[in-house]
């Protein structure tokens, strides 16, 4: 997967978490947190997506670099490199 | 194998199982009665549907919003909103004697009726609002604390402290005249700051979306599947034995039976002391049908917290029923767009459970009809009198409670000390549910979400 299909999932699943967000002009690097209203509830649900569509595995100690839709995407460049989107 | 079994298809329960089944865990719910529920169920009686536990959902909040508990677990749940077609309360009142506070889910009109009838205590009152407002009711790790303590030092008025109290401990303290603060908070917050709504339908539409959900996402459920015991060996659950004497086998068991309940299971003896004890804080519920709607007598109200004696006293009673004070609850009076069928009112009132364990049965029904006329007496002196409008009536006490949930002495909420974090003695079994300590409808979804967020989820699954 490429950095515009790995952006195309997350939005995916962010429209899943909340479906009540408007996620139009959403911007890539202003935290998720301060743009939509998401709790750490949500944040795990983003983990466990990713994992459950793409069985990718991330450890707490990461969850960190999920903050931004840039940084989220930078982060899982390499563990998507594989995957076909 | 099962990834987890969870024991009872309450919604703490269902809930839990949603997450681990969206998730693609193997889950099983295992329930001991024939149908789904638990504490908030549902039964058919003379061909008349009736709510159990339920008087309105708590947590009101409008359609779309993104903050607070509703949406929260409509999210967690992949839920829409129109899914529980909440609708709106009309208004409720707290009564007591000389003063009546009126409330809606509109909070304004609640602070304003303090002012008025509470006028030196007002400045105190805010303060203590905005002190509810920043404490962080979900976080695990709050401490034990008093709640009367905290409210005293902002209001110095013992009627306006009782006021205050009265709905919330009848509608979720599982201790005696004081509450814990982190649960005194998650009760203002649900009943004052956001507030009462019902489906038309009743819990029956909440249970039916919820399990539908589960099923939806691959999850399996036996009814009529008793637990007898928690199997485990060396600190760690392996499974459990049915009533049937059928074995499953788990990674990890969940259990909404409560604390002590839950103890017993893993053949543990019934432990005397913290942090296990069952509570004792239990309710007789009477149910009305009348040939009219509450309104056409002049009731209006959705929900009547009264009291009538000098202040307001919250325990196990020492006579069978407290019938000092009890709340009026009409499941007409909410803003539907259409009416209900049939008028209703349900009066309930504190319990002494063990008086009602352990009647004979000869004795049992004879006395649930003479307390049954003495509560909606006592009702009466803050309602319009419906009595000859009465078409069926039905009444429960801790004794079908407990038959039909198996909560020890019909604790509807549970033990007094709350296990917030889930973990028990043995490293893979978890409680969720009233013994976790988020409470009401929409706090046991919670429970079970956050016990499965928490405890199963974040571990990576092993599969």
């Amino acid at each position: 997967m490429n950095t515009d299909q790995i952006r195309q999932v997350i939005m995916k699943i962010l429209s899943r978490i909340a479906p009540d967000n408007d996620l139009t002009g959403l911007k890539d690097e202003v935290p998720f947190r301060e743009q939509m209203e998401l709790d750490s509830m949500d944040f795990l649900d983003i983990v466990m997506e990713l994992r459950k569509l793409y069985r990718v595995q991330i450890p707490e100690e990461d969850y960190g670099f999920l903050s931004t839709m840039a940084s989220t995407v930078q982060y899982l460049i390499p563990k998507l490199q594989t995957a076909t989107a | 194998m099962y990834d987890t079994i969870i024991i009872g298809a309450g919604l703490s329960g269902l809930a839990a199982g949603i997450r681990l089944a969206y998730y693609e865990r193997p889950v099983c719910i295992v329930e001991k009665h024939t149908t789904i529920g638990g504490l908030n169920s549902f039964y058919r009686l003379r061909k008349r549907d009736h709510d159990v536990g339920l008087h309105a959902v708590t947590n009101y909040a409008k359609p779309g919003t993104k903050t607070g508990p509703l949406s929260k677990l409509l999210r967690q749940l992949r839920l829409r909103w129109e899914d529980f077609d909440l609708t709106p309360q009309c208004g409720s009142s707290v009564a007591f004697p000389g003063v009546t506070l009126r409330f809606t889910n509109e909070f304004a009109l609640f602070e304003q009726q303090v002012a008025e009838h509470f006028p030196s205590q007002i400045d105190g009152f805010r303060r203590l609002v905005a002190q509810i407002q920043q404490h962080d009711e979900l976080n695990l790790a709050n401490r034990e604390s008093s709640a009367r303590e905290i409210v005293s030092r902002a209001i110095t008025d013992p009627l306006l402290v009782d006021m205050i109290f009265c709905p919330l401990m009848f509608y979720g303290s599982p201790t005696a005249h004081d509450m814990d603060f982190t649960q005194f908070v998650i009760m203002f917050k649900a009943i004052f700051l956001e507030g009462f709504a019902r489906p038309h339908e009743g819990v029956r539409l909440i249970m039916r979306k919820v399990v539908q959900q589960y099923r939806k996402f691959g999850g399996e459920l036996r009814l009529r599947s008793g637990v007898k015991r928690i199997l485990s060996n060396n600190g760690k659950v392996s499974g459990v034995e049915l009533e049937s004497g059928e074995t499953l086998e788990a990674k990890h068991v969940v259990s909404s039976a409560g604390s002590a309940e839950t103890m017993r299971l893993c053949d543990i003896a019934p432990p005397e002391q913290e942090p296990y004890q069952p509570g004792a804080i239990s309710f007789v519920e009477t149910i009305f049908s009348l040939d009219c709607m509450p309104l056409d007598l002049g009731h209006n109200e959705t929900i009547i917290f009264y009291n009538d004696n000098e202040r307001f006293v919250y325990d196990a009673p020492a006579e069978p029923i407290d019938l000092r004070s009890g709340i009026i609850c009409s499941p007409n009076n909410f803003q539907y767009a259409t009416p209900l069928d049939e008028g209703r009112v349900r009066i309930t009132a504190l319990a002494n459970p063990n008086y009602w364990m352990n009647l004979p049965q000869d004795e049992y029904i004879a006395e649930k009809d003479a307390w049954t006329k003495r509560i909606v007496e006592s009702a009466l002196r803050f309602m319009p009198d419906f009595r000859s409008h009465v078409i069926d009536t039905d009444a429960f006490t801790p004794r079908t409670i407990t038959k039909f949930t198996s909560h020890l002495n019909g604790a509807v909420y549970g033990a007094p000390h709350k296990i917030r974090t889930g973990t028990t003695h043995l490293e893979n079994l978890f409680l969720c549910g009233t013994d976790q300590g988020f409470l009401g409808i929409i706090g046991s979804m919670l429970s079970g979400i956050t016990i499965a967020n928490l405890h199963l989820l974040k571990a990576p699954s092993s599969n």
